[in-house]
């Protein structure tokens, strides 16, 4: 936790996100992960002399989607500018970024999670170009470099320093790739490196009034790993703070192994990145009527469907804030909703509960999980019409997942249903007391509760096909005769 | 009929195969003996392998025809050439064939053309008079003792000592026209924009320009008419239709406007150099032209803009010249060592003296007192042109201020040979046309080069202008003793 | 009156190894070329623009559409040191 009441936290997030287009920012290389080492590479995004960039629309396009979604100022002229620094992953040992004209700014973001709102502001949103990746041979003396990932579109969203702690940061980062998502320009997957997040962060004396010196904090690969890194952080400042330190200004690289930050540079040793406009590529004007018709064309968003789903539907903040979180989730539960409006609850139990526990065992998304919500919701009406038990419900949604077929005819096909005859589960109970002796006695004995334990011996013997209720009231009749 | 078959243009040798009274064979034949004749002394083509030779015959012979079918051009060594060395007359390109070629390459190929070697220059086209090449310097024809000025010197002296047929240069800030000057030869830098920079090996990026240099205005013509037009890989060049060039070869200025500027005659400038500019400006007036005088006020500033905005553009070109992915590497202990002692090897001291004179414009804290002023300024440069073409069709200069000096004259005082580029820059910064034709000899028989300027895409005047003036003198028919 | 500039500063930001003789040269060179250059302090551009490119062209784009990269060989091909399908570099060490 954040140290209560003597400090507070001052946290500022920029967060890198791989736009998903077909191709490369400035040259027509893929942008597909994981193929062989510089197989997607061309005299473009490998810098080779002589070779220009030329601007890929769809990643400006992209790009304004997420700048409005933001609610941001989107630039009516825009410019990119050289970022210098020597990194053997850079191929021109400049960046093409943005500096002075970035492409969107002053925009927010709510939170909305724990039902508390809390505006996280936007400070910009700019396109650059990514680098290529270095990998650090185990053995020996060298480093390798891979230029397949050189030139991806990349978006640098940065937070003003308005999150007060790694909780609340993790919230952002989730409620950022929550919003990417559902505008479709990201696949955000933070294990493959499209969605990366440095940290600004300080302390200081709680009612301060000015903020504490900040550490930059890097090489954090997934959410979790962030949530802990600044809680590090915040622990290792607090620590030299209380012993009389100083905190010195520097940029720290987060060791998820070792769990711990360890010194990168010191700000006198910080880059001068000697920033000029990029003579290659031309200005860019965005003109009103471009914003206004990608506003109007944006999806509904996370904040505003959590809304709705709340008013309208009348979930659990909770519930609707996890369904709502991804997209495809939450139009999962509102086709399931329409095929069966009698008991929207219980359809966000079920998602949140078996469902997101396939998803995942499965690592899958629920759009490429192939549960079709109106077969959800007839497996529903089942449990309802009293042919299956909820006990099978479950194991039929994992066989309605797997073979893609409706519940009805696995009901048939499997012979699922609930065994209404009494006769057949008279024949069971039988067995039951037979074996059971001693619970039987205890319950002649005044021990009623053990009937849950004969239920449940019932319930086994059928493989969960009998009714609960109805086993209930026989044996208590029975037995009532012993 | 191969007797003397170098001394031909390329409009006549195309026009001699066309008719079948000559091979290409023939051409290059007579020219391989040429170069082995005159250029141990000139020093002026690099790097042509044998066997490039007979490929490039073979694949012309495939072709059919062509404006330039036979035709051998001499191409400078910073326009890349798929398989070919390519090395900006630099040690830090050592061995580096870039696996693709320059859009004008694909170009001149298509049009029947054939390379005929690779022409010496100023290391990264750093220089005025072709010294600081890494093979050593490149000599003027007319007096090997004197610099044939540069950074397109070898190109500009093998056309003059008919080496080649024609070249093509890069021109930055007039390293083009100040050679071809020079040299007694005829140069042209297009409009910025007119001709892809695709695989030109950027100097500054935002000022260099290819274009052609020819025997006669005819020739310069005939390549512009193959080079020039829109690609969809350099985002700066222009999308608008290239004119028939060949159409504006005519004998016929009457009534023209033409504006003499007087800062281009004032301090500085040679006595014979003037007379010959100005007796120019009287054969242009008898045949026709109405010429004024005008101001261009800001000329003055034109040397400290470019001297800031070209190092600065070059510090960030050249940065990726760090022996990580091609050209020379030495290998150092660790990877700043080996950053540090591949430039250091790499670099010549002129060229090392840019980068170190641009990263310091670019660096914290100067950006606005420099390149920001620089860029400023150039807009004042931009007026004060746009004022003048209200009025005139174009201006007359001389091209450079003094005619060929000494080999060694000038190299350790770089501020000295940063001015022999006073009169070509303005072009370069305002993206406009210029043209050098030869208009007179000094009595030391060195050649006197005449610049003619037009607005923006306005080469048809600067054709139609030059090309009256050769058909009226007799400068371009004389010939070095070489 | 003329500027010291601060060459081996600079030289290491453009990563560049001079010799004592070099920052010597360089020294005096760049502070007559920048007193030179500073005559541009003279022309008046408070009401003037900025020009980065001599034509004023803009929005100019590609389509999304992927094309076919470079093979791997000649991605290598200059390459002064690989190992398989990667450029190989001195090892970068990142923590201290």
């Amino acid at each position: 936790m954040t140290p209560a009441g003597k400090y507070e936290t001052t946290i500022g997030l920029e967060v890198h996100v791989q736009l998903a287009t077909q191709s490369k920012i400035f040259c027509g290389c893929s942008t597909r992960f994981g193929s062989s080492p510089n197989s997607q590479a061309c005299p473009v995004c490998l810098g080779f002399p002589g070779a220009l960039p030329v601007m890929n629309k769809e990643a400006l396009g992209f790009a304004i989607k997420v700048g409005v979604a933001l609610g941001c100022e989107i630039a009516g002229r825009m410019k990119f500018d050289r970022k210098h620094y020597y990194y053997p992953d850079l191929p021109k040992n400049f960046q093409i970024s943005q500096y002075d004209l970035p492409l969107a700014a002053e925009g927010s973001l709510e939170l909305f999670g724990d039902g508390q709102r809390r505006v996280i502001r936007i400070k910009r949103v700019h396109l650059e170009e990514d680098a290529g990746k270095l990998i650090h041979a185990e053995k020996g003396d060298a480093s390798l470099v891979d230029f397949n990932r050189s030139g991806m579109p990349l978006l640098e969203v940065v937070s003003e320093p308005d999150i007060t702690s790694p909780e609340e940061a993790y919230e952002y980062l989730t409620e950022v790739k929550s919003i990417l998502r559902y505008l479709d320009v990201s696949d955000c997957n933070m294990e493959e490196g499209s969605l990366r997040c440095d940290a600004n962060i300080s302390i200081r004396k709680t009612g301060a009034k000015s903020l504490g010196v900040k550490t930059e904090l890097k090489n954090m690969n997934t959410f979790r790993g962030v949530k802990i890194a600044l809680q590090y952080e915040i622990d290792r400042q607090k620590a030299v703070l209380e012993e009389g330190g100083k905190i010195i200004q520097e940029t720290r690289l987060w060791n998820e192994a070792k769990a711990r930050t360890f010194l990168m540079r010191t700000k006198e040793e910080a880059f001068d990145y000697r920033y000029f406009p990029e003579p290659d590529l031309v200005p860019f004007l965005i003109d009103r009527e471009t914003v206004e018709s990608i506003k109007a064309s944006l999806p509904e968003l996370p904040q505003k469907r959590y809304e709705r789903f709340v008013e309208n539907y009348k979930l659990q903040p909770a519930l609707a804030s996890i369904i709502v979180n991804e997209r495809d989730l939450a139009d999962f539960f509102e086709e399931s909703a329409k095929g069966y409006p009698r008991n929207v609850q219980l359809i966000a139990n079920w998602i949140t509960g078996d469902i997101q526990g396939e998803l995942n065992k499965r690592k899958l998304s629920m759009a490429s999980l192939g549960l079709k919500p109106e077969a959800f919701a007839d497996m529903l009406k089942l449990i309802d019409e009293g042919v299956i038990t909820g006990k099978i419900a479950k194991g039929l949604l994992v066989d309605m997942i797997e073979t893609g077929s409706m519940p009805r005819e696995l009901v048939k096909s499997l012979g699922l249903s609930q065994i209404t005859d009494k006769g057949a589960l008279e024949a069971v109970m039988e067995k039951v007391i037979k074996n059971n002796p001693k619970p039987v006695e205890d319950y002649k004995n005044g021990k009623t509760n053990v009937i849950t334990f004969l239920v449940g011996q019932v319930m086994r013997e059928t493989k969960g096909k009998a009714n609960p209720k109805i086993i209930n009231e026989m044996l208590r009749e029975r037995m009532g005769k012993l | 009929m191969a007797e003397g078959l170098y001394k031909l243009t390329a409009c006549k040798i195309r026009d001699l195969i066309e008719k079948k009274e000559i091979s290409v064979d023939d051409v290059v034949g007579a020219l391989t003996e040429r170069i082995q004749k005159t250029d141990k002394k000139l020093n002026a083509l690099i790097s042509l392998e044998k066997a490039d030779l007979k490929s490039e015959v073979e694949r012309v012979k495939q072709n059919k025809g062509g404006a330039l079918y036979g035709v051998p051009v001499a191409i400078k060594d910073n326009i890349c050439v798929d398989g070919r060395l390519t090395t900006c007359a630099s040690n830090i390109l050592e061995g580096f064939r870039p696996p693709y070629n320059a859009t004008v390459i694909d170009k001149l190929r298509e049009k029947g053309a054939l390379i005929c070697g690779r022409a010496n220059m100023d290391e990264f086209a750093f220089g005025s008079s072709c010294e600081t090449s890494c093979y050593g310097p490149t000599r003027n024809p007319w007096d090997t003792d004197m610099i044939p000025g540069g950074s397109s010197g070898g190109s500009a002296s093998s056309v003059a000592a008919d080496e080649a047929i024609a070249a093509l240069g890069s021109d930055t800030g007039g390293s083009i026209r100040q050679p071809a000057a020079l040299c007694g030869v005829v140069g042209m830098k297009p409009t910025y924009g007119r001709v892809s920079r695709y695989g030109l090996i950027a100097f500054a990026s935002s000022l260099d320009q290819i274009g052609p240099i020819t025997k006669d205005v005819s020739d310069c013509a005939l390549l512009l008419n193959a080079i020039s037009g829109y690609d969809p890989k350099d985002s700066t060049s222009v999308d608008i239709a290239v004119p028939d060039y060949t159409k504006s070869l005519k004998n016929d200025i009457k009534g023209m406007r033409i504006a003499i500027p007087k800062e281009y005659f004032v301090k500085g400038i040679d006595k014979e150099v003037k007379a010959a500019v100005l007796n120019g400006i009287k054969t242009l007036e008898s045949l026709g032209a109405k010429c004024d005088e005008v101001s261009l006020p800001h000329t003055e500033y034109a040397v400290s803009t470019y001297y800031i905005i070209a190092p600065a553009e070059a510090s960030s070109n050249l940065a990726r010249f760090d022996g990580v992915q091609y050209g020379l590497r030495k290998k150092g202990k660790s990877l700043i060592d080996m950053y540090k002692d591949t430039r250091a090897k790499g670099f010549g001291s002129e060229a090392k003296r840019r980068v170190i004179l641009g990263t310091y414009v670019l660096s914290s804290g100067y950006y606005d007192a420099y390149y920001l002023k620089a860029l400023k300024v150039r807009t004042k440069l931009k007026e004060d042109f746009d004022k003048v073409f209200k009025d005139f069709a174009c201006i007359v200069t001389p091209t450079s201020p003094t005619p060929a000096f000494k080999i060694g004259e000038r190299i350790d005082d770089p501020l000295s040979m940063y001015l022999s580029d006073i009169f070509t820059i303005p072009a370069n910064l305002t993206g406009i046309p210029g043209i050098s034709i030869p208009c007179g000899f000094t009595k030391k028989n060195l050649p006197i080069g005449l610049q003619i300027l037009a607005k923006p895409f306005n080469e048809e005047t600067l054709i139609r202008t030059a090309y009256t003036f050769e058909e009226n003198t007799d400068f371009h028919k004389r010939k070095p003793d070489i | 009156m003329k500027k010291k500039i601060d060459v081996e500063y600079i030289a290491n930001l453009a990563r560049i190894r001079l010799s004592k003789k070099e920052i010597d040269g360089f020294s005096g060179q760049l502070a007559d070329i920048i007193s030179f250059i500073e005559k541009l302090n003279k022309a008046d551009t408070k009401e003037t623009p900025p020009t980065t490119h001599p034509l004023p062209l803009k929005n100019v784009f590609r389509a999304d559409t992927v094309k076919k990269s470079l093979t791997q060989e000649k991605v290598l091909q200059n390459a002064p040191e690989k190992r398989e399908t990667s450029f190989k570099v001195p090892k970068i060490i990142e923590e201290s």
